[in-house]
C-alpha cells in the first residue's frame, strides 16, 4: 500500500494556549447564518420521544418549514406555538395560551414523554419565562410527559448553539451516577446512529466502557453523571454543556475533533490515554480503521490537493473541517469563518494550522463577500443563502449545512467527509454546460 | 397563541421582501435578529436566483438589546444605501424588532440619506406575508407614482399595465409572457409590468397607461384600487386561468381598451385542453370529486376549469388568503360546497378526509397531506417548493396555461382504460389496486405511495381509502363478511366512496347489517 501522507504532530502536545496567539478578524454587520432554533431539525429525530414546541412567531414557523421543508414529509415532531397581538396587548394571559397549547398538543400526540419549550427571539424580548412555565406545566403532566425549556433565540444562539443549550438543559435532569461507579465516558453532541455504532465497536474492542452518548436516542434513558464520569466532544458547538457537566462533576477529555484519519486517531487515543489502553491493543485496534480512512481520504487528494478553500461561518464544524482539509488533503486553506470561536474547545485544531491562515470570528456578510473577491478561491464552503450567488458567478461552494446533517465522524466515514467536499469540483468537470 | 406545524404564509416582511426582489433599484434594510436571514434562501434555494435578495438585515444580538439597536440600524442603512446604491431605500422591522420599537422609518428619514426612503409598518403580530407584499407594493407605487397629478395620457394607442407578478409567486414568470402575448396580440401596449422586473422609475411611470391589468389581486389589490382612486385607471381584475377566464379576460381587456378581438386570438385550436376534454379518453375525468385549496386567485380559478373544463366535481374549496375569503365564498356557493377559510393545515387535512376527494388540487401543504392520504395531487398554488419552480415553460394563465393545467392534473390520475381494467380484472399479481398506474412509473401510484417515500412517512402513511375495520360501531350500522368481500372488489379509488353511499343509505334506510343486497340497493340508488 502506497500512502502519500505527512505525519501530523500528536495532537496532545498541542495545548490549547497556542491558538491564543493568533489574531482573529472580527467585524460586525450582517450574519448569515441560521438561529439556534435550527437545529430541532436534527435533534427532533435524534431524540425520538421528544417533541419541540418553539414559543415564538410566525417568522419562526417559517423558518422552521423553510429550512426543513426540503427534507420533512411526515409530521414532523416539532411545533410552533405562534404568539399574536392579543397575547402582546394583555387581552389574553400568555401562560394560559401556552397550557392551552401544550394540552392540545399532548392529547394530539399522547407518544411524546418529553415536551421541550423552546425559546425564540420575540419570547426573550418580552421576557416570558419558560423555564418557570416548564416547571409549572411539569408539575402538571409529569410523569406522563415530562417538560423542560431552553432558548435557541437568534438574538443569543447561531445554528447549532441551539443544540448546545438543549443539552445544558438536559444535564440538570441526568440521574447521579453511584459514588462508587466505575470510570464511565459520556460522548457529547448529537451523531448520525451508524456512527454511534461504529464507535462503540471500537471503544468495545479499546475495553473503554460503559460509553453513554449525549443526546440519547431517548428521553428516558439520560446518561447519569457524577465525579467518576469523563465525557468527550463530538461536536465543537456544546462547550456549555461541557461546562454544566463538569458542574456535576464529570471529567472533560479534550481532543481534537473526529474528522478525518487524524482526528479520529487522536480523539480515539486522548480517549484511551484517559482510560490507560495499553499502546498495543490501541494500535490493534484501531490500525484497521486507519488504514481504511487513509484509503479512503486519499482517493479524492487529486480532486483537493493545493485548491485553496475559503470557509464562511455557520456550525463552529469550521476550525475542524480546515484542518481535515489542510493536513489530510493537502488543500490551502484560506480563511476559516466561524460563528462563535471557543478556544477551550477548537485550540487544538487551530494550532495545527499554519500561521497564514486568517481566521475570522462572527460575521460582516458583505466584508466577507468583497475578501472572497480578492482572494479568489477554488471552492468556498459555505450556507445556502450564499451558495447559489455564488455559483452564478463562476465559482464552486459547498454548502455547509450537509457537515450537520451527513454521517462525517470517525474512521468510516473520513472518506465519505472527502467525497463531500470534493464533489462540486468534480461536478463542475464535469459538466459540459453553463459556465 | 396558536398552534402551528406548518405555516401557509410567512411573516409581513417576508412579503416585502418579495417585493424589493422582484424589482430593480430597491434595496431593503431590515430591522431584524440574527437568524431572519434564513429567508435569503427561500429565494437563492427554492426560485434559483442568481443574487442574494437585496436585504440587509442589522442582526442585533442580545448584548446590543441594552445598548442602543437603533444605532446598529443607522449604520446598517447607511452601509447599505453607500454601497448598493439603490433607488429606493424600504425600511422596516420583523417581529423581535417590532417589539423593541425602534420606528426604523422614523431613524432613515432623519439620516440625511442621498436616496428616497419607503418606510413600511409591518405589523408581524396581526398580519402575514401576502398582506406585506401588497402593502409593499402599494406603499413604493405611492411613493414614486405619488408625486405628480394625473398626467396626459397619448390617446393614439391604448395602453396598460401589468400588476402582481412576484418574485415567489406560483408560475409568474411563465404567466407574465402569455398575457403580454395576449395583451399584444390585441394591440395595446404595455406601459409598466410591476413589480416584478420593474424599476422605482418605472412605478413612476404607471400612471401614463390608460388602464390596470391586476394578475394577482393578493398582491396588487391595494395598489390598483388607490391608481383607480387617484389617476382613474380602470382596473381588469380576472385572473387568465383556464380556457374560460382567458377568453373573459381577453373580452374585458377589449372592452378597457376600446378594442376588437382580433379573430384569431380565441380562433379553433387557439388552446388544446377544450379538444382533449372532449375527446372520449376524457370520458372517465367525469365527476371525479376533486378538492381545491390555495389561495384566492388559483382555487377560484381552479374551481371553475374543473367544474366546466374538465367536468369534475369540486367537493371542497378553500383557501388560507382571509382577505379574499369573500370571493372564494361566493365560488364555493356556486359550486353547491362550503367555502373553507383556515389557515391550519391540520384542519384543511381534516376537510379533505372528509370529502372523499378522488384528486386534490393544493398548494405543498396539501401534496404532503394528499400524499400521506394516498390521493393524487397536483400543486395550484403558492406557498410553492423548488419543484414547482420547473426548468420547463409551464405557465398557468393564457391558452397556453390552460394546457399544462390539462396534463399536470389528468396525469397524476389512473388512465382510463386502464382504470376499467382494474375494474375487470382486480387479482392480476402483477396489476393491482395496490401497484398504481403503469404510467406513472414502478412503485409511484396512488395506492403503492411514492418511491420517495420515507420510513416515517411510510409509518404515517393513512390511505384515505383505507378499510376500516369491519368491527361495528354502535349506532351504526355494520357490514357482513360477505359484502365486506364484496366492498374490496371495488377498486381503491372509488371504495371510500362506496363504503360511504352504501352507509348513510343503510342508515336512511335503518338496515343493519349492510349485505351484499345492500351494497347494490346503495349503488342503485346513488348511482356512479
Amino acid at each position: 500500500m502506497t500512502v502519500v501522507y505527512s505525519a501530523p504532530v500528536p495532537a496532545k502536545t498541542c495545548a490549547p494556549e497556542t491558538a491564543e496567539r493568533r489574531e482573529v478578524l472580527k467585524q460586525r454587520g450582517q450574519h448569515e447564518v441560521f438561529c439556534g432554533l435550527t437545529s430541532i431539525m436534527w435533534l427532533h429525530r435524534k431524540m425520538q420521544d421528544a417533541f419541540f414546541l418553539i414559543v415564538g412567531s410566525r417568522t419562526c414557523a417559517h423558518l422552521m418549514q423553510s429550512a426543513a421543508g426540503v427534507m420533512i414529509f411526515a409530521e414532523p415532531r416539532f411545533a410552533t406555538a405562534i404568539i399574536d397581538e392579543r397575547d402582546l396587548a394583555g387581552m389574553a394571559d400568555m401562560n394560559d395560551e401556552l397550557d392551552k397549547v401544550v394540552n392540545r398538543l399532548l392529547t394530539r400526540r399522547p407518544d411524546i414523554k418529553l415536551l421541550v419549550l423552546v425559546g425564540s427571539c420575540p419570547s426573550e424580548v418580552i421576557k416570558l419565562d419558560l423555564p418557570r412555565a416548564a416547571s409549572r406545566l411539569n408539575g402538571e403532566h409529569s410523569p406522563v410527559c415530562r417538560v423542560m425549556a431552553y432558548s435557541g433565540s437568534g438574538i443569543e444562539t447561531t445554528f447549532t448553539q441551539g443544540e448546545d443549550n438543549f443539552l445544558e438543559a438536559l444535564v440538570a435532569d441526568m440521574p447521579a451516577e453511584a459514588a462508587n461507579a466505575p470510570a464511565s465516558l459520556i460522548v457529547v453532541g448529537a451523531l448520525g446512529d451508524v456512527v454511534e455504532d461504529q464507535m462503540m465497536r471500537v471503544f468495545n474492542g479499546l475495553g473503554v466502557g460503559p460509553v453513554r452518548f449525549l443526546p440519547s436516542r431517548s428521553s428516558t434513558t439520560l446518561p447519569p453523571v457524577g465525579p467518576n464520569t469523563r465525557f468527550i466532544l463530538a461536536q465543537p458547538w456544546v462547550g456549555t454543556c461541557a461546562q454544566a457537566l463538569e458542574r456535576r462533576g464529570a471529567k472533560r477529555i479534550s481532543a481534537p475533533f473526529p474528522l478525518g484519519e487524524e482526528g479520529s486517531t487522536a480523539w480515539y487515543r486522548a480517549i484511551s490515554d484517559s482510560f490507560g489502553v495499553a499502546e498495543a491493543r490501541f494500535d490493534a485496534i484501531t490500525a484497521p480503521g486507519r488504514e481504511r480512512a487513509r484509503r479512503a481520504v486519499e482517493r479524492y487528494r487529486p480532486v483537493l490537493e493545493g485548491k485553496s478553500v475559503f470557509l464562511f461561518p455557520d456550525s463552529q464544524l469550521e476550525p475542524s473541517l480546515a484542518r481535515f482539509l489542510s493536513r489530510e488533503l493537502s488543500t490551502s486553506i484560506i480563511e476559516i469563518g466561524t460563528p462563535y470561536l471557543n478556544r477551550e474547545v477548537v485550540g487544538a485544531e487551530l494550532a495545527m494550522m499554519p500561521d497564514s491562515v486568517r481566521v475570522s470570528e462572527g460575521q460582516d456578510v458583505e466584508r466577507q463577500i468583497d475578501r472572497v473577491e480578492q482572494d479568489n478561491p477554488d471552492l468556498i464552503i459555505c450556507g445556502m443563502g450564499l451558495g447559489n450567488p455564488f455559483e452564478a458567478e463562476g465559482r464552486s461552494t459547498k454548502w455547509s449545512i450537509e457537515f450537520v446533517f451527513t454521517p462525517i465522524q470517525g474512521y468510516e466515514q473520513a472518506g465519505d467527509l472527502a467525497e463531500l467536499i470534493a464533489r462540486p469540483l468534480m461536478r463542475r468537470a464535469l459538466l459540459k454546460v453553463g459556465t | 397563541m396558536e398552534l402551528t406545524v406548518w405555516t401557509y404564509e410567512g411573516p409581513p416582511h417576508v412579503g416585502a421582501i418579495r417585493i424589493a426582489n422582484s424589482m430593480n433599484g430597491v434595496h431593503f434594510v431590515l430591522h431584524a435578529p440574527q437568524g431572519d436571514t434564513y429567508a435569503d434562501l427561500l429565494f437563492t434555494m427554492i426560485e434559483r436566483n442568481k443574487k442574494r435578495p437585496p436585504v440587509t438585515y442589522t442582526t442585533f444580538q442580545a448584548r446590543d438589546l441594552s445598548g442602543d439597536t437603533a444605532e446598529i440600524f443607522k449604520v446598517a442603512a447607511r452601509d447599505a444605501a453607500e454601497r448598493f446604491k439603490p433607488q429606493a431605500l424600504l425600511v422596516g422591522s420583523s417581529c423581535t424588532a417590532e417589539l423593541i420599537q425602534d420606528d426604523p422609518g422614523g431613524l432613515a428619514k432623519t439620516m440625511g440619506l442621498n436616496v428616497p426612503v419607503v418606510a413600511l409598518e409591518l405589523p408581524s403580530y396581526q398580519k402575514k406575508e401576502n398582506w406585506g407584499a401588497a402593502e409593499t407594493f402599494y406603499r413604493l407605487v405611492r411613493a414614486f407614482a405619488g408625486g405628480a397629478g394625473k398626467p396626459d395620457v397619448a390617446p393614439e394607442q391604448a395602453s396598460c399595465n401589468i400588476l402582481g407578478p412576484s418574485s415567489l409567486g406560483f408560475r409568474n414568470r411563465d404567466d407574465i409572457l402569455e398575457v403580454k402575448k395576449i395583451v399584444e396580440a390585441l394591440g395595446i401596449r404595455i406601459n409598466t409590468i410591476a413589480p416584478l422586473g420593474a424599476s422605482p422609475a418605472d412605478l413612476a411611470r404607471i400612471p401614463e397607461a390608460h388602464f390596470n391589468i391586476v394578475l394577482y389581486p393578493e398582491i396588487a389589490d391595494n395598489a390598483a384600487r388607490w391608481l383607480k382612486r387617484s389617476f382613474g385607471q380602470e382596473m381588469v381584475a380576472i385572473a387568465p386561468i383556464g380556457v374560460g377566464a382567458t377568453q373573459d379576460f381577453i373580452a374585458a381587456v377589449a372592452a378597457a381598451a376600446g378594442v376588437e378581438v382580433p379573430a384569431s386570438l380565441t380562433a379553433d385550436g387557439a388552446e388544446r385542453l377544450s379538444w382533449y376534454s372532449r375527446s372520449i379518453d376524457s370520458n372517465y375525468l367525469t365527476g371525479k370529486r376533486v378538492f381545491i385549496f390555495g389561495d384566492a386567485t388559483h382555487a377560484v380559478a381552479a374551481a371553475r376549469i374543473a367544474t366546466e373544463e374538465l367536468g369534475f366535481k369540486v367537493c371542497g374549496l378553500g383557501t388560507y388568503s382571509r382577505e379574499f375569503a369573500r370571493d372564494v365564498r361566493e365560488a364555493a356557493a356556486k359550486y353547491g360546497v362550503e367555502a373553507l377559510i383556515s389557515d391550519n393545515h391540520l384542519d384543511v387535512e381534516d376537510a379533505i378526509i372528509a370529502a372523499q376527494p378522488e384528486l386534490v388540487l393544493g398548494t405543498q401543504m396539501e401534496r404532503h397531506a394528499a400524499k400521506r392520504l394516498r390521493v393524487p395531487c397536483a400543486v395550484i398554488s403558492s406557498p410553492v417548493h423548488v419543484q414547482d419552480f420547473p426548468a420547463r415553460y409551464s405557465p398557468q394563465m393564457g391558452f397556453e396555461g390552460a394546457n399544462v393545467i390539462f396534463d399536470s392534473w389528468v396525469h397524476p390520475l389512473m388512465m382510463g382504460l386502464e382504470e376499467h381494467l382494474l375494474q375487470m380484472f382486480r387479482g392480476d399479481f402483477e396489476f393491482h389496486d395496490d401497484a398504481g398506474s403503469s404510467h406513472l412509473g414502478h412503485g409511484h401510484g396512488a395506492a403503492a405511495g411514492e418511491t420517495d417515500t420515507t420510513a416515517d412517512e411510510a409509518e404515517s402513511t393513512q390511505p384515505i381509502h383505507a378499510e376500516p375495520a369491519a368491527a361495528a360501531v354502535p349506532g351504526e350500522p355494520s357490514w357482513t363478511s360477505d359484502a365486506e368481500r364484496e366492498l374490496r372488489k371495488i377498486p381503491f379509488f372509488v371504495r371510500g366512496k362506496a363504503r360511504r353511499n352504501t352507509e348513510s343509505y343503510a342508515v336512511q334506510n335503518g338496515l343493519n347489517p349492510i349485505t351484499i343486497e345492500t351494497l347494490y340497493d346503495a349503488k342503485a340508488h346513488f348511482g356512479r
